[in-house]
């Protein structure tokens, strides 16, 4: 019988401290997941976690692990060439070919950039959308990640990049909902989709506004996070309605996402 | 085929099933209970058939032996792991049809759903044999006539209780050989057609109502009723909530165990995550997510029935005294008032 909750071991090739309390650990794996799935991270002894896939290449996936809880404070504590535990890929990620040849709207507010950032690589190098225009906000200076690649983005991408309330140079300063007016949706015509990701009242309130700013609802998507236990659909933590976040999510079309109430 | 056995001769067969059968029923453990001088019915293994409370409803549901309020799922030795064992037995296990009805909604999640089949479900799901224990009259918090789940026709056997003896309706041949010798009967089992309690399932008929229901004040009553106890989902016949949590033994932090732990939406902390976030922070909102569970959204995902067998036994076992058939048709009202405000 084939048991889906049975972790592999897999070994971590390095380790990339993109701030403090957020570091980059690309772990040896054959799993192949989209952009936007996630995986389960399995410790044993200490616990499992969701943690969504930042970045993936042929036998390797990135995760962007902050250390806040039981599971990722342990994982801090690893060296590369330890092993930590897999299982997945899960859930459904961004609707990547849906995207294609569009003018692509990413609006990000911390951590949120994790699950999107392969896929604006993959738009960075393969000029696979007709344009990108990325609003990134950080709490401030100190908790700016994927710092190389929000500057290398800069030379392809219409960029706003923002710290909520520090000034620093080269940097906005205020909540990314301040840069959705000033985005050129006039030039986009009807061909272009948005993308928002990030804590759940930024992503409430960066929708709405997105709507005020005349985006159809059907335009939008964004990813949810939840507490999950098993990532596939027994345990109950992540269920919103009649939606599992693991199974259907994390990915959500906003016409879904807006009545989703807890 | 029916028979009629004394309870001898069911002894009798129970000492030839138990090479290849663990038997599970309803027993009684007095002076168990919660308050004092009250007994606590619930399912254990059985050796003789007088173990089994037959004229009383069960306090816990049969959904405790195929899933138990904890269990290991793999134990760990140092870097290495191996997955927990289960019985070598089949499983025979006594159940009223409230309970049987109960069981697809338990494998709709843990076999189903997603198209993810749990292993530690279905290794134990594929060894049982039911036993249906006629249930003709009901208790006081019943209501299983009203959410279809009064009969049920997948069994192996179902029994009738009388003085002394069972009449038995054999279904699955496999067990006729051990009847050999018992009487004849034309016993076939009867199912009970009116419960003490009706209830009408209410409608939501789309999005914007269920936004409103969700948001209308009927729900704030919980805050101050409901103590956010579980006892509510521990009891129900159809939940399936758990939590995984790894533990280290205390003699030797080398070695450990992942387990699986009975959750309850009603409880806080069910939905919080490392780093702060938690959702449904009143007890009112935890009753209504619930609530809705069991009579909408769990329907509006598999589309054929309520999550709901009308066992009552949520209702019997709230220490505050919250009925569910109360608050269901208080939501029905709460409904009626949002569709007649949306038509004015």
């Amino acid at each position: 019988m084939n048991n889906i909750i049975k972790p592999v071991p897999c070994k971590i090739l390095d380790i990339k401290k993109e701030t403090e309390l957020e570091w980059t650990f690309k772990v040896a794996t054959d799993i192949k997941p989209t952009h936007g799935q996630f995986l389960q991270l399995s410790l044993p002894k200490i616990g499992e976690a969701p943690i969504s896939v930042s970045a993936y290449g042929d036998g390797w996936v990135d995760f962007t692990i902050r250390a806040v809880g039981k599971v990722t404070d342990v994982i801090f504590q690893l060296q590369p060439g330890d092993t930590m535990f897999l299982r997945g890929a899960y859930g459904k990620g961004w609707p990547v070919d849906q995207f294609k040849g569009k003018h692509m709207v990413v609006i990000t507010g911390g951590t949120g950039l994790a699950p999107v950032r392969s896929m604006l690589n993959k738009f960075f190098e393969e000029d696979y959308a007709a344009s990108v225009t990325l609003i990134s906000g950080f709490k401030n200076s100190a908790g700016i990640v994927f710092k190389n690649e929000l500057e290398a983005w800069k030379d392809k991408f219409t960029t706003f990049y923002t710290l909520d309330s520090e000034e620093k140079e080269g940097w906005n300063t205020g909540f990314v909902t301040e840069y959705v007016s000033k985005v050129d949706w006039a030039s986009f015509g009807d061909n272009y989709e948005v993308v928002i990701v990030g804590p759940p009242p930024m992503m409430k309130f960066t929708g709405i506004e997105c709507v005020k700013n005349g985006v159809p609802e059907d335009k939008i998507w964004v990813s949810f996070e939840r507490k999950m236990s098993c990532a596939v659909g027994k345990c109950g933590h992540c269920r919103i309605d009649e939606v599992y976040v693991c199974l259907d999510g994390p990915v959500f079309n906003y016409t879904t996402a807006k009545y989703l109430v807890d | 085929m029916g028979y009629k056995v004394s309870f001898a001769e069911v002894n009798k067969i129970f000492d030839q099933l138990k090479d290849e059968y663990e038997i599970w029923a309803p027993k009684r453990f007095a002076g168990k209970g919660r308050y004092s001088d009250t007994d606590i019915i619930k399912y254990d293994k059985v050796n003789t058939v007088e173990e089994i409370e037959f004229n009383e409803k069960s306090d816990y549901p049969a959904k405790e032996v195929l899933s138990p309020i904890t269990q290991s799922l793999f134990y760990f030795t140092e870097d290495e792991y191996r997955e927990s064992k289960c019985t070598s037995k089949k499983l025979l296990i006594f159940m009223r049809p409230c309970d049987i009805n109960a069981q697809h909604h338990q494998e709709k999640i843990y076999l189903q759903n997603g198209g993810f089949a749990d292993m530690y479900y279905q290794r134990m799901n594929e060894k049982v044999k039911i036993v249906m224990m006629e249930c003709t009259e009901g208790w006081d918090t019943c209501f299983c006539v009203s959410m279809g789940s009064n009969k049920a026709e997948d069994y192996a056997m179902a029994v009738r209780v009388g003085d002394g003896e069972l009449s038995v309706d054999v279904k699955d041949e496999a067990f006729a050989p051990l009847f050999a010798e018992a009487a004849a009967s034309d016993f076939k089992p009867e199912f009970i057609e009116k419960n003490q309690i009706e209830l009408e399932i209410p409608e939501i008929p789309n999005k914007e109502v269920l936004t409103k229901l969700k948001n209308h004040p009927m729900w704030n009553e919980y805050n101050k009723r409901c103590i956010s106890c579980g006892s509510c989902t521990v009891a129900c016949s159809t939940c399936t909530c758990f939590t995984t949590t790894d533990v280290i033994y205390n003699e030797n932090t080398n070695v450990g165990e992942r387990k699986r732990t009975t959750a309850s939406c009603q409880i806080e902390g069910f939905t919080d995550m490392a780093g702060g976030h938690t959702f449904r922070r009143t007890a009112g909102e935890r009753m209504r997510y619930k609530v809705l569970h069991k009579f909408h959204d769990y329907k509006a995902r598999f589309k054929d029935y309520h999550m709901c067998v009308g066992c009552g036994r949520c209702t019997s076992r709230c220490p505050e005294f919250i009925s569910i058939t109360a608050t269901v048709r208080k939501m029905a009202k709460a409904i009626d008032e949002i569709i007649a405000e949306e038509n004015s």
